[in-house]
């Protein structure tokens, strides 16, 4: 069996070098000199050493075992897997971006912070709440920091609150925030029509909630028509609603967060607003509070003088202080503010409506028969920008899991959606297409679906050991929890779990 | 384990956690249904011998690749011994529930508590 | 219809059809009308694509960049020398728009290269494991402190005043959350962590410790020190570390430290107004399982072939939710990436041959300017001094397009008048020379 996965540090040749170093041209002062003998390091680090040759054919070749967005679908639920527009490469890279130290003085550094104004305006009026701060990284970031404006609002009125609401629904994220911001969780159930359970969150809404976290929509993808009564509840006991931004993507330019009311709104920019995903980040979490949450806000904030120049406020006495250090993800911001100049008002509602239309015609298509009935949709209603789907008809009459058919998928080079989320569903089967999907994509999809059941009717086998025409099959991943390997070994040598043809 | 079991001699408690009675010493374990909706276990972090353990509370938690579950004691009492075997292979909680795939062994601090606890009929029938 | 979607007026009638809707709006019945926008979302009007790169190039156009003056800039972020082939890596589709590897048999460019950043970083900092990247550096630092609460249940947290502002006051945001305190210990008059304070702070309820090296102004800590007395009453110790100084530093690895973070910015990655970056995080084996962020594994599939994994993702929050070890989902994937690149570009040997033309540029630097040290020991990338008149020195620097440093003032007010300035390998001896002219020119103006 010829093992072909060789690591950059296996590739390492003693005295290989891609770099070579500038000119030295001050005196060459010994080292001794200049460093205490306690922190000069003794034997250097164990780097690769290759040519550049070997180093651009050892990326581009493990750069051709990703599957990418550039190449096919992927139809992950609460991921917007939209296109990534290429113009957003090429303005990131702009010396005035790239190149631009976040310490330069404001004075130098107009173009940037008016962009940021700008995209700060852009994004307060599609959530329609007036103040934002750019600086969370990653919508779990915003999550984290709505949470601790929370606590902040809280104590500025002399209250400490314990608790923080959240659906069962919710994504993993939801309840490890409320952990790290110091509350306790506590679950608010699902009604039969997917929304919330109102009279489970009248019951747990009390004046020991600091908050409820909710999207809408929700992780079933369906909206939440008692949204006015759930604010009402939950500002009734004075408590602060938090919006996920995650599920943004259905509704922009139709309704908006503020006013269905909610205090507090975190986007996600590599989500709805195509920053590119770059196999787990970066992103950025931008947030868009209310009046009464704006004095907390993190440090510093833009600002813009009657002049019209901009500045960086600093000089904020109830912030909530720093998320992370300077300004936040700058070069997101970038590739996120041409989106928006690049589709304007319109486009934005179009591109939510679009989204909308795809996620109910491909949910249709799933629901004809041949898929339907091994499919069948979780809740049945008029679905938003994703719909759930359980994989539970396929278990009992084809003794096929959710997860076969995702493996199954990748042989027809097209991604899984979000499998076994939301956790209230049975074998679950997230799915988001997008707005950047034609219908003839659609309609493969769901011929592939289908083609992959007709397969499991005659032989369920195949599934259950696919893939079988991806770079590696199914892997070993309880031997990689029980005895875990997560670096090379030193000196290069490859560190192996399994010692060659032994099977997991 | 490939097929359904549930010992006769075992006591069972709602959480899917079992519970080997001898003198005034009892041996905990996770059920057949447990350790199949779990999959394949891949960590188990044990308390302290000589830690207390409380009746109905979650005393450990067991990890498969994709889950993680709480493991309650259906009796209450301290830790004698734990299987130490586990560490290096927790599979045997799938392989072998009731024998190889034991948790942990306490002193019963009420045994009493036993009465509250299901015989195998009454645990077949709550699945 | 907008050049991103595709639905043509043929496209919308089957759709509509096979959905058994009259029209779009028949989609959004489920939207009360009192919550709907119900007016056109107030945002100028879309461009093309022309008018938008014209649009953002006119902004860009408004920033002084790196390019556009000699910076000796530095406090946390650097101007290095990228070399071509991490734009032209980062720039193709397989490693740019990919998802996260939640389906490992397609992600295994991905996976590959997330184990190979974490042997790297494994490597740099001394400790035997690492994730595949956090946000950013200040933001690692508040990461470690709540691996430190979950370990220890304790409630304090020390920081020498030499950690970075931003790592200092993100540590206190964080903090708050989970319910910590942060106390700081002073620096000595010559600009690094007062050991002796360091000591008196440590109690029985110190959760960790935190160090950086080197620290804020540039000095190089005696970390070994240091990091002892932070153990004494069993506190984890962090330090935040600066990556390519680490090249001729002993890593903290094997000086008693604990948890090594920091802020990737420096290897491989762009100012970018500062971010996206990636932070680093890594750990003595104890803490593997406490360990925020992904973490890819080695293991085979089911013909034998060598493949990685996400693993111990049980940590994680789509996992274990409210006791997950922290809340982060999205991370720095492809930033890691130039990261990883970024090492292995400059190798072995290329690593200590920057870091020593650094600290020989520094040396010569510091002493080019001829002015009172507040940092007088040892240094490798930056260093503080006093500048009487800084206001002068600026305004004179700037009409030259010479950008001197960082003014420590605001965050350091017992350092008034006192200049961060950094050297890194693009800043060459007449650079130097050029600044260092500058600074004599107010004196000969003030004799």
């Amino acid at each position: 069996m010829s093992d072909d996965v060789v690591t950059i540090f296996e590739r390492s040749r003693e005295g290989r070098r891609a770099f070579v170093a500038p000119e030295a041209d001050v005196p060459d002062v010994p080292l001794e000199e200049l460093l205490p003998a306690s922190q000069r390091r003794e034997r250097p680090a164990d780097l690769p050493e290759v040519s550049e040759p070997e180093l651009v054919r050892h990326y581009v070749t493990l750069s051709s075992k990703n599957f990418h967005l550039d190449e096919g679908f992927y139809p992950l639920g609460s991921c917007t897997m939209k296109h990534n527009p290429k113009l957003h490469e090429r303005v990131a890279a702009l010396p005035g971006h790239a190149r631009l130290h976040p310490l330069q003085d404001p004075e130098y550094a107009q173009g940037a912070l008016e962009l940021m104004w700008r995209l700060q305006g852009a994004l307060a009026e599609i959530a329609g709440l007036p103040h934002v701060s750019l600086q969370p990284s990653a919508g779990s970031h915003g999550e984290l920091a709505g949470l601790l404006l929370t606590r902040a609002y809280h104590e500025d009125r002399g209250e400490r609150r314990t608790k923080v609401l959240t659906p069962d629904t919710a994504h993993g994220t939801n309840p490890a925030t409320v952990t790290m911001a110091g509350y306790q969780v506590v679950k608010v159930g699902t009604a039969e029509d997917g929304g919330v359970d109102l009279d489970d969150l009248r019951d747990k809404a009390d004046d020991e909630v600091a908050c409820l976290m909710l999207t809408n929509p929700n992780t079933l993808g369906l909206f939440d028509r008692n949204i006015e009564e759930i604010a009402e509840v939950v500002h009734g006991v004075g408590a602060t609603l938090y919006y996920d931004g995650a599920n943004l993507n259905a509704v922009m330019g139709i309704a908006r967060p503020g006013d269905m009311g909610f205090d507090i709104v975190h986007f996600n920019l590599h989500k709805t607003f195509t920053q590119p995903h770059g196999g787990g980040g970066p992103g950025a979490g931008p947030i868009a509070v209310s009046n009464r949450i704006e004095p907390f806000l993190p440090t510093p904030q833009v600002v813009r003088a009657d002049d019209g120049s901009y500045d960086l406020d600093h000089d904020r006495p109830k912030s909530i202080g720093k998320l992370r250090g300077f300004q936040g993800n700058f070069g997101v911001f970038v590739r996120s503010y041409a989106y928006i100049c690049s589709l304007g008002g319109d486009g934005l509602e179009e591109a939510s409506k679009v989204a909308v239309l795809n996620a109910n015609y491909l949910k249709a298509r799933l629901a004809e028969e041949g898929i339907g009935e091994y499919l069948p949709i979780a809740f049945d209603r008029t679905c938003m920008h994703e719909f759930v789907l359980s994989g539970r008809g396929a278990k009992e009459k084809l003794d096929l899991r959710t997860l076969d058919i995702a493996k199954r998928m990748l042989d027809h080079n097209v991604h899984p959606p979000t499998v076994y989320f939301p956790l209230l569903v049975d074998e679950a089967l997230m799915i988001e297409p997008t707005e950047t999907e034609t219908k003839e994509r659609l309609d493969h999809f769901a011929d592939v679906v289908r083609s992959i059941l007709e397969e499991a009717a005659e032989d369920p086998e195949i599934a259950k050991n696919a893939p079988y025409t991806t770079p590696v099959r199914r892997l070993d991943e309880a031997g990689a929890a029980k005895r875990p390997v997560v670096r090379g070994s030193p000196q290069g040598g490859g560190s192996d779990p399994h010692p060659r043809g032994e099977k997991p | 384990m490939a097929e359904a079991s549930y010992p006769e001699e075992l006591k069972y408690h709602a959480e899917h956690d079992w519970a080997r009675i001898e003198g005034d010493e009892a041996t905990f374990g996770i059920t057949w249904y447990a350790q199949d909706a779990l999959g394949e276990v891949v960590f188990f972090d044990p308390p302290e011998p000589g830690a207390q353990v409380t009746k109905d509370e979650a005393y450990a938690e067991v990890e498969s690749v994709k889950a993680v579950s709480d493991v309650f004691a259906p009796l209450s009492g301290e830790i004698l011994q734990v299987n130490e075997a586990l560490g290096d292979s927790p599979e045997k909680i799938n392989q072998d529930p009731y024998g190889e795939g034991w948790l942990v062994k306490v002193r019963m601090s009420d045994p009493a508590e036993v009465d509250s606890l299901m015989d195998v009929g009454a645990y077949r029938e709550l699945l | 219809m907008s050049r991103y979607t595709s639905v043509t007026d043929q496209d919308l009638k089957a759709m509509l059809g096979a959905i058994g809707a009259g029209s779009l709006d028949d989609l959004f019945a489920d939207i009360p009308d009192s919550v709907r926008l119900n007016r056109p979302i107030e945002l100028p009007a879309g461009r093309s694509e022309q008018e938008v790169n014209d649009h953002l190039a006119g902004l860009a156009a408004r920033n002084r960049h790196c390019d556009a003056e000699v910076s000796f800039l530095g406090a946390g972020m650097y101007d290095h020398y990228v070399p071509a082939l991490i734009d032209n890596l980062l720039s193709r589709s397989e490693f740019l728009t990919p998802y996260t590897p939640y389906q490992p048999e397609i992600s295994q460019g991905g996976l590959q290269v997330m184990f190979e950043f974490q042997t790297a970083i494994s490597e740099l900092t001394g400790l035997p494991v690492s994730n595949a990247s956090v946000y950013e550096g200040p933001s690692a630092v508040a990461a470690a402190g709540y691996l430190a609460k979950l370990e220890t249940r304790r409630t304090t947290l020390v920081a020498s005043r030499g950690l970075h502002p931003h790592s200092r006051a993100a540590l206190r945001t964080h903090a708050a959350g989970y319910g910590m305190t942060v106390e700081e210990v002073p620096l000595t008059a010559e600009g690094a962590t007062d050991l002796d304070a360091l000591a008196g702070a440590v109690g029985d309820d110190t959760a960790a410790v935190f160090l950086q090296q080197p620290n804020f102004l540039g000095t190089v800590e005696e970390l070994g020190e240091l990091a002892e007395a932070a153990a004494r009453t069993g506190a984890v110790v962090v330090c935040s570390a600066d990556p390519l100084p680490l090249g001729v530093l002993k890593p903290p690895g094997e000086q008693g430290v604990d948890i090594c973070v920091g802020e990737g910015q420096t290897l491989g990655n762009r100012l970018d107004f500062g971010g996206p970056s990636f932070g680093f995080f890594a750990a003595g084996e104890r803490f593997l399982r406490k360990m925020p962020g992904r973490i890819a594994g080695e293991t085979r599939d089911v013909d034998g072939k060598r493949g990685f994994v996400l693993t111990l993702q049980t940590r994680e929050q789509h996992i274990r939710r409210e006791k997950a070890t922290h809340n982060i989902c999205t991370s720095q994937a492809l930033n890691a990436l130039a990261g990883v690149v970024y090492l292995s570009w400059l190798g072995k040997r290329g690593l200590v041959e920057l870091a020593e033309l650094m600290l020989r540029r520094t040396h010569y630097a510091r002493e080019a300017l001829g002015l009172d040290a507040i940092n007088p020991g040892p240094v490798v990338r930056e260093f503080a001094v006093r500048v009487p008149d800084l206001d002068g020195l600026f305004e004179r620097a700037r009409a030259e397009g010479v950008n001197p440093g960082f003014r420590l003032g605001r965050d350091y007010p017992e350092y008034e008048d006192g200049l961060l300035v950094a050297v890194t390998e693009r800043r060459t001896r007449a650079d130097i020379d050029r600044l260092a002219a500058l600074v004599r020119e107010r004196q000969r103006v003030a004799v």
